[in-house]
C-alpha cells in the first residue's frame, strides 16, 4: 500500500482560525500588568480633579512620611528632567508637561505622582497629597471657546485656536497661496435644491478592554532603557523615549507584549510612558504604572468630537453640484501626538464617494478644558462619513428620491479611476455601484421598504437607513506620515525549516499572526504550523511604525511578502546546488523542494533549510543562512468602501430605538482570512452602532466627564445589536502585490450615519428631517411628542 | 479603583456573621456588585468586610406552608433560573432576569439589593408588589419588616447596624409582572414598575404596585393600586394615568430629565399591569 504526503491545502483566502484566540480566551496572555522585574517599585498618580485653574500650593508631606513610599514628584520636579512633551503633526502647539507644572487645564491631568512598593501604598499615598487650586473660567462649548469664552486655556493661542481655519477642496492651492471662489460659488448659485444642517459627531470614550500600562526599566549598569507599554507602535514609542531621555535609539528597546485593544487611542504616546522612563533613569530602579478604569476614561485620549456645517448644493434630478463643509473639532485640552491630523482626514474624505464638482471644506480645531482627543477607530473618516451621508440622506428625502438612487446617481465610475478627488485624494479603484446593488439585494431593499411601509400603516414607527463610505487606508506613502509610511518585514527560515517572521505592524486584534503566517505558509508551501509570526518588540524586530490606519496588511503583510521572496530566492539557489539543477526550475511544493519535472528529486523543505546553515561545500559565490528582510513603502493609501443598511424601530410610547436590522456589505479588495475579516467588520460595526445609539461622553459646565465609568458610559453589548447580515465585493487595488485595502475601522463608518437615517425615516411623520447622535430614548421621545425637532 | 486596606472575614453562621459586625464595627458582604464598586471608588471604606455569601442555609429558593422562602444570599441568576418561582411567582424570575448583565446576576444576591437600597434597583419594587416579609436578625434577635415600610429613603432601609436579611417570604402570584425602562450602561431602571393583581374573570379585584428607579426609593402607589380594582383590560390606561403625580418628586439626570421619568411612569406601570392581567 502506497500513501501519498497530505496536500497543503492553499491558505490565502481561507477561513483560518486565529491562532491567537486560544492563548487569549484561556487568561495565559501576558500583558504589561503580568511582568515583574526584579526591584520594581510601583507609579500612581495624583490627577485633577478640577478641568481648569492654577496651581497654588502641592503639599506632599502627608505622602512622603508613608511606609513604603520611596519617592515623590511634583510636576515642578519632572519639568527638570523631562521636557515638554512633543507632537507628531506639524501644526503649532502649546507645550504640553507630563505632570502640570503650573496649570491644570482637564480633570484628570496628572499634577504628581508617587512611587512606592507597591499599588496599594502608592494609591493611598497619591491620595494624600494635597493640591490647592485658584480656579480659572472652565471652557465647555467649542463654539463659544472661538470667541474666546468664557476664558483662554493656553496664552498663545488666542480665541482657543488650536488650528485656526484651514481651507481646502475645489479652487484652494495646496499653499494656501491663493483661495478662489467661484466654481463654489457658481454650484450653489445654480443649485435648484440646498439644504444646510449643523450636525454633531460627538465624543467618544475608546475604552480598550486593557487599560494602559508601562514598566520602564533603566539599567544603570548597561545604560539601557528597556520600555514595555501597552502600545500600538513600540518602535514609534522607542524613538520618543531615546529622544525625551537624550538616549541613543541604540540604548532604548521597546516591547509591546499582549496588548488589549487599541482603537487608535494607544497611538498616542502619553506622559505616564515618559514619566515612567525618567523617573526609572532618575532613581535607578525598574518602574510600573497600570491605569485603573476610572484614569482611562479620563487620562487616555478620546475621539470624535466634531461639529459640521454641511451644506449641500443640487439639481432637482439628484445630481450634486457642490458641498460645503466647515468643521469645528473640540480637541480637548492639549495637542497629543496626531491630535491636530485626525480632522484634517475629514476634510481629505469630503468627497465620499461621489463625483461632487465643487466642494470646499474649513477647519477650525479649539481647544476646551476636556480630554484631549486622538485618534479612535476610524479617525477622522467617519467623521467624513457621517456628514457627508446625513447630508445625501437629506437631499433624497428633500427631493423624495430612493437614497439608493440618489447615491447611484452621483457615484464616480468605474472607468474615472484612479479618481483625483477635489480634496486632493487619489482613489485606487472602485465599483461603488457593484457593491450597492449587491447590498440592497443582500438587503431585499424593496421588501424592506414594503416592510417598513406597513409597520407604518400599523402606526409603528419603523425607519430604514442606507450609507455609503470610503475611507483612506493602508496608510502610506511617507509624505503623509511624520514617521514614514513604509513598514518592514524579516523572514528567517530557521535550521530546521520552521520560520520565523518579524514584522514591524504592532498587531492587538488584528489576527497578524494569523494572517501573515497564512501568507508565508503559501510563500513557501510550509504547513501553517511552521510559521511564526514575530512582533511588538524592537529588539526582535528590527525596524517598524505600527498598527494604525488600517495598514497592516497592505503594508506590513506586503513588506514581508518581500522579505520572503528575497529568502526564498536564495533558497531557490542552495536547493539548485544540492539538487543539481538550474535556479529557475526549482519549484517549493507541499513541504519539499524539487525540480520541474523530476518529483523524485524533491527533498524535504527543512534539508535545504539545514543545508544553507551547514553549506558543505558552499555554493560558489553565496553566504550561508537563509533570512532577509524588506522594507515597503506603498506608492498610495488604498480606499476600501462599502455600504451599510438597517432596519429601526422606534417605541412610540417611550422612544426607545431598537436595531432591527443591520446589512454590511464591505469591499476591502482582496481578502487573505475572510474569518477575521467579518471579526473585524463586527468590532467596528460594534463601535459605529454604540457611537449612534448608546455611547457618548458628556462633560458637565465644570468640565467634569458625567459618564466617567460603565455605569453610566453603555459599552455595546452582544445583546444590543441583530444578527449583522455580511457580504463583500472584491475591488482589488493596484497598490500592492496582495489587492488587499484594509478592514480594521470600516465597520464604524457605514453603521453610523446609516442608523442615524433609519432613526430621521423612522420618525418622518413628525417632521423630523435630522437627529444628532446618540439617539437617546428621551430626544426621540420629545420629538414624538411634538418637541426637539429640528 | 483601588480601594483603601480592609479586614477580610468569612462568616459560618448568621449569628457567626453578627457576632463579627458587632465585633468589627464593618460591613456585610455578600454578592459584593454594589459595595465593591464603592470601594474602589473609595467612596465606602469598611475597615472589615463580613463575608456572609458561604453562610451554609442562607441561600436558596424554597415552599412552604403556601409561602415561597428565599434566602438572603441567593443569586439574581439563582432567582431567575428557579423553575418554583417561574412557575409559582413568574415576577421575581422576570425582574432577576431584567438585572445588570451575566456577571451581576451570578453574583448579586437578592439581601444584597434589598438592604442596599439603591434608587435604581429592580427588587425593591418587586418585594412591595408582593407584599414581601423581610427577615431580619441583629444581636436582639429576629423580626419581619413589610417591604413597603423597608425602604424609607435616599439609600435608607429600616436594617440597624449589625443587622442582617436572612430571608424573604412573599405569598406566591401568577398574576404579577415587572416592566422596566432600561439605562442602558448599566441596566438598572430608569422606571421601573412591578404589580400584582387579584383577577377573578378578567377583573381586577385588588392590585399591588411597586415603583423603583423615579424617585429616591422604592415606593408603594396605593392611589394607583385603588384606581385599578374593579377595572378590566379597557379601564388599565386611565387607571393608571395618576401614577406619576402619587410618585411625587422625581428624579431627573443624565439618563432622564423628571419630565421624560414623569411620562415614563404611567407607560411601565401599564405594561405591567397588561402584562400580569395576561398571566390571568
Ligand atoms: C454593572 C452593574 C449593573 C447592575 N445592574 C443592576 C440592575 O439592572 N438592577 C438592579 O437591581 N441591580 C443592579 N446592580 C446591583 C446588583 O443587583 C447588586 O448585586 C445588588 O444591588 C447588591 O447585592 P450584592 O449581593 O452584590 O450586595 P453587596 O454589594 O455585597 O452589598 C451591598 C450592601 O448591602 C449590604 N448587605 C448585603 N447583604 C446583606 C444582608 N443579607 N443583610 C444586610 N445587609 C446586607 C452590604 O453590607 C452592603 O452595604 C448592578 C450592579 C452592577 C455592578
Amino acid at each position: 500500500m502506497t500513501t501519498s504526503a497530505p496536500v497543503l491545502p492553499k491558505l490565502i483566502g481561507e477561513r483560518v482560525k486565529r491562532r491567537e484566540d486560544p492563548r487569549l480566551v484561556r487568561g495565559l496572555g501576558t500583558y504589561v500588568d503580568d511582568l515583574k522585574v526584579t526591584g520594581m517599585r510601583h507609579v500612581a498618580f495624583k490627577r485633577s480633579d478640577i478641568a481648569h485653574g492654577t496651581i497654588r500650593k502641592i503639599d506632599t508631606s502627608a505622602a512622603e512620611k508613608m511606609d513604603g513610599v520611596e519617592a515623590v514628584f511634583t510636576g515642578a520636579d519632572i519639568a527638570k528632567i523631562l521636557a515638554p512633551m512633543p507632537i507628531g503633526t506639524p501644526f503649532p502647539s502649546p507645550p504640553h508637561y507630563a505632570v502640570a507644572a503650573d496649570t491644570v487645564r482637564y480633570a484628570g491631568e496628572p499634577v504628581a505622582l508617587v512611587v512606592a512598593a507597591d499599588r496599594y501604598v502608592a494609591k493611598d499615598a497619591a491620595d494624600a497629597i494635597v493640591v490647592t487650586y485658584d480656579p480659572l473660567p472652565v471652557v465647555v462649548d467649542p463654539e463659544a471657546a472661538m470667541e474666546g469664552k468664557p476664558g483662554v486655556i493656553h496664552k498663545d493661542f488666542p480665541n482657543n485656536l488650536a488650528v485656526a481655519l484651514v481651507p481646502s477642496g475645489t479652487g484652494v492651492a495646496p499653499d494656501f497661496s491663493k483661495i478662489d471662489n467661484t466654481a463654489v460659488d457658481k454650484a450653489f448659485a445654480e443649485a435648484e435644491v440646498k439644504i444646510s444642517q449643523r450636525m454633531v459627531n460627538h465624543r467618544l470614550v475608546p475604552n480598550a478592554m486593557e487599560p494602559r500600562g508601562v514598566l520602564a526599566h533603566w539599567e544603570p549598569g548597561k545604560e539601557t532603557m528597556t520600555i514595555w507599554s501597552s502600545t500600538q507602535n513600540p518602535h514609534i514609542l522607542k524613538t520618543m523615549i531615546a529622544a525625551m531621555n537624550g538616549l541613543g535609539q541604540h540604548q532604548v528597546r521597546a516591547i509591546a507584549p499582549e496588548v488589549g485593544g487599541g482603537f487608535g487611542a494607544k497611538i498616542n504616546i502619553y506622559a505616564e510612558e515618559y514619566v515612567c522612563s525618567v523617573v526609572s533613569k532618575k532613581l535607578g530602579i525598574p518602574v510600573k504604572w497600570i491605569e485603573d478604569r476610572t484614569e482611562a476614561f479620563v487620562a487616555t485620549t478620546h475621539g470624535r468630537d466634531i461639529i459640521g456645517y454641511v451644506d449641500i448644493a443640487a439639481r432637482k434630478d439628484g445630481k450634486v453640484l457642490g458641498l460645503k463643509m466647515r468643521l469645528i473639532a473640540d480637541i480637548g485640552a492639549y495637542n497629543m501626538l496626531l491630535t491636530a491630523a485626525v480632522p484634517t482626514l475629514t476634510m481629505l474624505m469630503a468627497n465620499g464617494t461621489y463625483d461632487i464638482p465643487a466642494i470646499r471644506t474649513t477647519l477650525t480645531e479649539v481647544f476646551t478644558n476636556k480630554t484631549p482627543t486622538d485618534a479612535y477607530r476610524g479617525a477622522g473618516r467617519p467623521e467624513a462619513t457621517y456628514f457627508v451621508e446625513r447630508a445625501m440622506d437629506m437631499l433624497a428625502r428633500e427631493l423624495n428620491m430612493d437614497p439608493a438612487e440618489l447615491r447611484r446617481k452621483n457615484f464616480i465610475k468605474p472607468n474615472q479611476f484612479p479618481y483625483q478627488t477635489q480634496m486632493g485624494a487619489v482613489y485606487d479603484s472602485g465599483d461603488y455601484e457593484k457593491t450597492l446593488d449587491v447590498a440592497l439585494k443582500a438587503a431585499n431593499w424593496k421588501g424592506l421598504i414594503a416592510e417598513r411601509d406597513k409597520a407604518r400603516k400599523e402606526g409603528r414607527l419603523v425607519g430604514l437607513g442606507l450609507a455609503f463610505y470610503v475611507e483612506v487606508c493602508g496608510l502610506g506613502p511617507s509624505s503623509s506620515l511624520p514617521t514614514g509610511g513604509w513598514e518592514h518585514g524579516q523572514v528567517t527560515i530557521e535550521r530546521d525549516g520552521r520560520i520565523t517572521a518579524t514584522t514591524g505592524a504592532s498587531p492587538h486584534g488584528q489576527g497578524n499572526e494569523t494572517t501573515f503566517a497564512q501568507m508565508l505558509a503559501d510563500q513557501f508551501s510550509v504547513p501553517f504550523e511552521h510559521v511564526t509570526i514575530l512582533h511588538g518588540d524592537t529588539g526582535i524586530v528590527k525596524q517598524g511604525i505600527g498598527t494604525f490606519g488600517s495598514r497592516s496588511q497592505a503594508v506590513a503583510g506586503t513588506a514581508l511578502h518581500l522579505a520572503g521572496a528575497k529568502v526564498k530566492k536564495k533558497m531557490a539557489q542552495f536547493a539548485a546546488a544540492m539538487l543539481e539543477a538550474s535556479e529557475d526550475d526549482i519549484v517549493f511544493e507541499n513541504g519539499t523542494i524539487g525540480v520541474k519535472g523530476a518529483p523524485a528529486k524533491a527533498k524535504p523543505f527543512a534539508a535545504i533549510a539545514g543545508y544553507a546553515y551547514v553549506p558543505v561545500p558552499l555554493p560558489q559565490g553565496m553566504e550561508p543562512g537563509l533570512s532577509d528582510e524588506a522594507f515597503f513603502e506603498p506608492a498610495n493609501n488604498t480606499y476600501p468602501f462599502g455600504c451599510h443598511i438597517s432596519m429601526l424601530e422606534i417605541d412610540r410610547e417611550t422612544g426607545e430605538p431598537t436595531l432591527v436590522k443591520l446589512i454590511a456589505v464591505d469591499d476591502a479588495g482582496n481578502l487573505i482570512n475572510p474569518l477575521i475579516v467579518e471579526g473585524q467588520i463586527h468590532g467596528g460595526l460594534a463601535q459605529g452602532i454604540g457611537q449612534a445609539m448608546i455611547e457618548e461622553a458628556v462633560y458637565n459646565d465644570e468640565g467634569q466627564l458625567m459618564t466617567g465609568s460603565f455605569m453610566d458610559y453603555a459599552m455595546p453589548r452582544a445583546t444590543d445589536f441583530p444578527r449583522f447580515e455580511m457580504a463583500s465585493t472584491v475591488t482589488p487595488t493596484p497598490v500592492n502585490p496582495f489587492g488587499a485595502k484594509g478592514v480594521g475601522e470600516a465597520g464604524t463608518l457605514g453603521s453610523t450615519p446609516c442608523i442615524v437615517s433609519a432613526a430621521v425615516d423612522a420618525l418622518s411623520p413628525f417632521g423630523v428631517k435630522h437627529i444628532d447622535m446618540m439617539l437617546r430614548p428621551e430626544k426621540l421621545w420629545k420629538i414624538i411628542n411634538g418637541g426637539g425637532r429640528s | 479603583m483601588i480601594p483603601v486596606a480592609f479586614d477580610y472575614q468569612r462568616a459560618t453562621s448568621v449569628d457567626d456573621a453578627i457576632a463579627k459586625l458587632t465585633a468589627s464595627g464593618g460591613k456585610a458582604i455578600a454578592g459584593g456588585h454594589s459595595l465593591v464598586p464603592l470601594m474602589k471608588l473609595r467612596l465606602s471604606e469598611p475597615g472589615t468586610l463580613v463575608d456572609i455569601s458561604k453562610i451554609p442555609g442562607l441561600s436558596g429558593v424554597k415552599e412552604a406552608g403556601g409561602k415561597i422562602e428565599i434566602g438572603a444570599t441567593t443569586t439574581h441568576a439563582e432567582i431567575a433560573g428557579s423553575k418554583l418561582l417561574r412557575d409559582k411567582c413568574p415576577i421575581l424570575a422576570e425582574a432577576a432576569a431584567e438585572i445588570g448583565d451575566p456577571q451581576v446576576r451570578n453574583r448579586g444576591t437578592i439581601g444584597g439589593s434589598l438592604a442596599h437600597a439603591d434608587p435604581a434597583s429592580d427588587l425593591p419594587a418587586v418585594a412591595i408588589a408582593l407584599d414581601a416579609d423581610i427577615q431580619i436578625k441583629g444581636r436582639s434577635g429576629a423580626r419581619t419588616v413589610k417591604a413597603a415600610a423597608f425602604f424609607r429613603g435616599f439609600y435608607d432601609v429600616d436594617l440597624a447596624a449589625g443587622e442582617l436579611i436572612v430571608a424573604v417570604h412573599v405569598t406566591p402570584v401568577r398574576s404579577a409582572a415587572y416592566a422596566k425602562l432600561h439605562q442602558r450602561a448599566s441596566h438598572y431602571a430608569i422606571v421601573g414598575a412591578a404589580v400584582a393583581l387579584d383577577v377573578k374573570g378578567g377583573v381586577i379585584q385588588s392590585a399591588r404596585v411597586g415603583l423603583t428607579g423615579a424617585t429616591t426609593h422604592a415606593i408603594r402607589l396605593a392611589g394607583v393600586e385603588k384606581a385599578l380594582a374593579g377595572k378590566k383590560a379597557d379601564g388599565v390606561a386611565a387607571a393608571v394615568a395618576s401614577a406619576a403625580g402619587e410618585a411625587g418628586d422625581l428624579n431627573a439626570d443624565l439618563h432622564a430629565s423628571a419630565d421624560y421619568r414623569k411620562a415614563m411612569i404611567p407607560v411601565f406601570v401599564k405594561r405591567a399591569v397588561e402584562r400580569a392581567l395576561a398571566r390571568g
